[in-house]
């Protein structure tokens, strides 16, 4: 019932309330459901028994007694502690004073290194690097080709002078130590500034390909050794991670797959027993889906908590109180949501920044990064440049908008009559939607009232969910809310819709926003 | 008012976004002109059926049977720390609350999970108290017993593999990225032909670079024809009806689909691989969905299973990579959470080395 570590301590801490002061028992019982959630989320046994140490140290000084709630206080330390371990800075890649800059990569097979290569060499392109990769799989059938497939995908030129294996039968034919070491040769010559070494993917108990890692690393004396593991790795991150460590003694970890659901506690397992930073995010199989490693939002992923608060805290400063005020009242006395609100909110969120940076803060936006690459931010000043072409009688009154009047506005915004046609059409549904909102409804059918978000969330995903309850949502944010939502005998909006499952109500309690929130809302 | 303010806030950033980002895909300028989608190519211009190489000697697989005892060895050097140690905690003079700390730990550190440790904990706890033993021939055959209990040797692990009379057996094969799909389907494909099958293998990986080109190398070397898509990025479905078809049309008795690597929680790509299944049914029945999981995979490994089974219905596993020092103890996880059973497990990467899955000398390979 209890998915998120912070409703579970809230759930523990519940007859509490007014104590101010955590006895030892109440210590032992949170911490015990610290290890539980930490153990849920994959981080390595010997790991969680240290770090609940520190917690329970920590949560027995007397911080906790000057909390409010003692439950969110032990969150708040956990959290911290967490972001401690995992690491403050972000660490940049370190480039070679002379020379090209060699980076190696390693990792299991399967990691996803071959792809990450690209993604690499994408990103360093991105920053005025001239990049080259190198094929040294030449144990993997195919993985030059795919290696080349991949280069070319990020426009990033590939030396394979060996055609690796091509298939299982094959003894692997080539020296992966020569290639690395002429590809070395090849970017001085070439004067490519970067050179990024893909090798063979292996088990971390082989000694033999270990060892080749060993020679490839020590032939081409790499800047940085990048250690690639997958989020989903369980507690064997540990022992893969240590032979890592000791076999070709990395500088750096890469995280991969990071946009699945796997809560990664393997971060946190590799950070604390090798101590060596993770410095890169991979989020998807587009060359593009990569990112440098952000500790603290890990944190909040590995204790389930989602990253609106950073959102509000970003609105509350930002936000127009008159404004607010206003638009709380329209929405009370269920008013009709005209363009002129829409047009005035909008201003309000450009204030705000880079709408593509907020929309990923959204609960829910891991489901939607799709989209989210996709969007375009000169998109909103298209739809700007509509509602603006409209009269200010249009704008608060959509309905008088017919055929003729459409096809002005869309010659004065310059698109085509459709689009306006389309912007009116998804304007009607929230509109809608905010109605019921107003009335403390649900919004029952948001994946389908809103069209286009079928393909985002909703699918296969979301058939098992409503059915039951035990069934947990992918996306962490989400998961706490459907799970705020059972708990006050709702029944939950169609999960797999990132806005559905949003306020249901006005009244705070039954607001479904995630623990903690209550303090925004001045309580 | 504050929290109307607050409220107002998120609703208003949600209708925006909503606004904003949910677009209606767009028909092209002029509407379309044609029912197939650009990426869609006819079936008959596409794929072209790869003839058998001209392999003067083709590999003779080694048969199924028997292999799990070769590969025991392999097995044991992944589980002795399991098996092994918690053999040696469970024979200390005194058993108090640290030791039956440390095993549940143990469990932990194979992926168990926290419930079915916790489980293991309880129940070995109980039969200790009430055996009073500690004779360590009596505490080995207890775990075996418990263990034994946990992997469930009762559930039906065969591979439905038989023909039905002028239809092959198809066998689908999925996962998330990097599991080890292809290879499965390579080596699940001689398997079959140690068993005189008539195979045939469809790559509905239409898009990681070049996974056709690695399914197709090891069919030629059993002389398994692949059925494939010439270009990159086609649709899936179609390939793997193709397969079925040429299955269909060659009387093979299995027909083994390999589908791209998807994370669970990609919802375009689930519905994708429904569609695959969906649109191989309509050539024939699919018998059998197998989830490939990677012994590293840890509590993800559940939501996997569980959106995998909504999505296609998943009849068994096949756990890879079991040659590590992973456990893969998550499949017991889902074995009890689903009732979907390990019908195959990896034990390294010779063709030879997958071998189906027998609960009991499973056991025995942790514990001896």
């Amino acid at each position: 019932m209890f998915n998120s570590l912070s409703d579970r301590l809230t759930a523990t801490f519940k007859n509490l309330r007014g104590k101010g002061r955590l006895s030892e028992a109440d210590v032992d019982a949170t911490v015990r459901e610290i290890r539980r959630a930490l153990l849920e989320a994959d981080v390595a046994v010997p790991v969680v028994r240290e770090f609940t140490a520190i917690v329970k140290e920590r949560a027995l000084g007397a911080e906790v007694s000057e909390a409010l709630n003692p439950g969110q206080q032990v969150v708040k330390i956990v959290n911290e502690e967490l972001q401690n371990v995992l690491g403050g800075e972000t660490r940049r890649i370190n480039l070679a004073k002379s020379g090209p800059t060699v980076i190696m990569l390693a990792g299991l097979q399967g990691a996803g290194k071959t792809t990450l290569a690209g993604k690499l060499g994408k990103w360093l392109t991105d920053q005025g690097h001239k990049p080259v990769l190198v094929a040294s799989d030449l144990q993997r059938p195919n993985a030059v080709t795919q290696l080349q497939v991949v280069g070319q995908r990020a426009g990033v030129p590939v030396f394979a002078p060996e055609p690796g294996a091509t298939s299982e039968s094959d003894d692997p034919t080539g020296d992966p130590v020569k290639v690395a070491r002429d590809g070395v040769d090849f970017a001085r010559a070439k004067l490519y500034d970067v050179v990024i070494v893909d090798t063979a993917g292996r088990l971390g108990i082989d000694q033999a390909l270990m060892n080749q890692a060993r020679d490839i690393r020590d032939a081409v004396d790499p800047d940085e050794v990048l250690f690639v593991i997958d989020a989903m790795i369980g507690q064997d991150a540990v022992n893969t991670a240590k032979a890592f460590d000791e076999g070709v003694d990395f500088t750096g970890v890469v995280l991969s797959k990071l946009d699945g659901d796997a809560r990664g506690g393997a971060a946190l397992s590799v950070r604390a027993v090798t101590g060596k930073p993770i410095m890169f995010a991979s989020t998807g199989e587009g060359v593009r889906d990569f990112e440098q490693f952000h500790p603290d939002r890990m944190a909040s992923r590995i204790l389930d908590m989602g990253d609106v608060l950073t959102l509000i805290e970003q609105a509350e400063r930002q936000w127009d109180k008159t404004e607010a005020e206003r638009m709380a009242k329209k929405f009370t006395d269920q008013e009709d949501f005209t363009f002129e609100d829409f047009l005035a909110q909008m201003q309000q969120l450009r204030k705000m920044g880079s709408m593509k940076k907020m929309l990923a803060m959204m609960p829910g936006a891991a489901g939607m990064r799709e989209q989210l690459e996709n969007f375009d931010e000169r998109e909103i000043d298209r739809v700007e440049a509509i509602v603006r072409s409209m009269t200010p009688h249009e704008r608060v009154a959509p309905k008088i908008i017919n055929g003729s009047r459409r096809a002005r506005i869309a010659k004065g915004s310059g698109v085509s009559v459709s689009e306006v046609n389309q912007l009116m059409e998804r304007f009607a549904q929230a509109q809608k939607m905010m109605k019921r909102l107003a009335q403390g409804k649900g919004v029952p059918g948001m994946p389908g009232g809103i069209p286009g978000m079928g393909g985002a969330g909703g699918g296969a995903a979301k058939k098992g969910k409503s059915k039951k309850k035990s069934s947990r949502s992918g996306n962490p944010a989400k998961r706490a809310q459907e799970n705020a939502a059972l708990a006050s005998g709702q029944k939950p909006a169609a999960p797999g819709s990132a806005f559905g499952a949003q306020g249901k109500d006005l009244d705070a309690e039954s607001l479904n926003l995630p623990k903690g929130f209550e303090k925004f809302l001045g309580k | 008012m504050w929290i109307l303010i607050v409220a107002a806030v998120v609703v208003v950033l949600l209708v925006v976004f909503g606004i904003l980002l949910l677009r209606r895909p767009k028909a092209p300028r002029g509407g379309y002109t044609d029912t197939r989608d650009l990426d869609d190519v006819p079936a008959t211009e596409g794929d072209t059926l790869v003839e058998d190489r001209p392999v003067s000697t083709l590999e003779r697989p080694e048969s199924a049977r028997g292999r799990l005892a070769r590969l025991r060895g392999r097995l044991a050097k992944s589980n002795t720390m399991l098996g092994k140690g918690l053999l040696v905690l469970l024979s200390r003079e005194r058993i108090d609350q640290d030791t039956w700390d440390e095993i549940e730990d143990t469990l932990l550190m194979a992926d168990l999970g926290t419930d079915a440790s916790l489980e293991l904990v309880e129940n070995l706890k109980k039969r200790v108290r009430v055996e009073g033993t500690k004779d360590p021939a009596q505490l080995k055959s207890l775990l075996r017993e418990e263990m034994l209990a946990l992997v469930d040797p009762t559930l039906d692990r065969s591979l439905r593999t038989e023909a039905a009379p002028g239809k092959p057996a198809v066998v689908l094969v999925v996962g998330v990225n990097g599991v080890g799909k292809t290879t499965t389907v390579g080596k699940l494909a001689r398997v079959l032909v140690a068993e005189d099958k008539d195979v045939m293998l469809g790559a509905a990986d239409t898009f990681r670079a070049a996974a056709a080109d690695q399914l197709e190398t090891w069919g030629a070397r059993v002389g398994v024809p692949t059925v494939r898509s010439e270009h990159e990025g086609a649709d899936p479905a179609s390939v793997a009806f193709d397969a079925v078809k040429a299955g269909i049309d060659q009387e093979a008795d299995v027909v083994l689909v390999d589908t791209a690597g998807r994370l669970q929680n990609k919802a375009g790509l689930m519905d994708q691989l429904g569609k695959v299944k969906r649109v191989i049914e309509k050539a024939a029945e699919v018998d059998e969905v197998l989830l490939v999981i990677d012994a590293t995979t840890g509590q993800n490994g559940m939501t996997q299973a569980k959106v995998f089974a909504e999505a296609v219905d998943i009849t068994g596993i096949v756990l890879t990579k079991l040659d590590g020092t992973a456990k893969g103890g998550i499949v017991v996880a889902i074995q009890r959470g689903l009732g979907v059973p390990v019908k195959l497990i990896g034990l390294g990467e010779g063709p030879d080395d997958l071998a189906p899955f027998n609960a009991e000398q499973f056991v025995d390979a942790i514990i001896d």
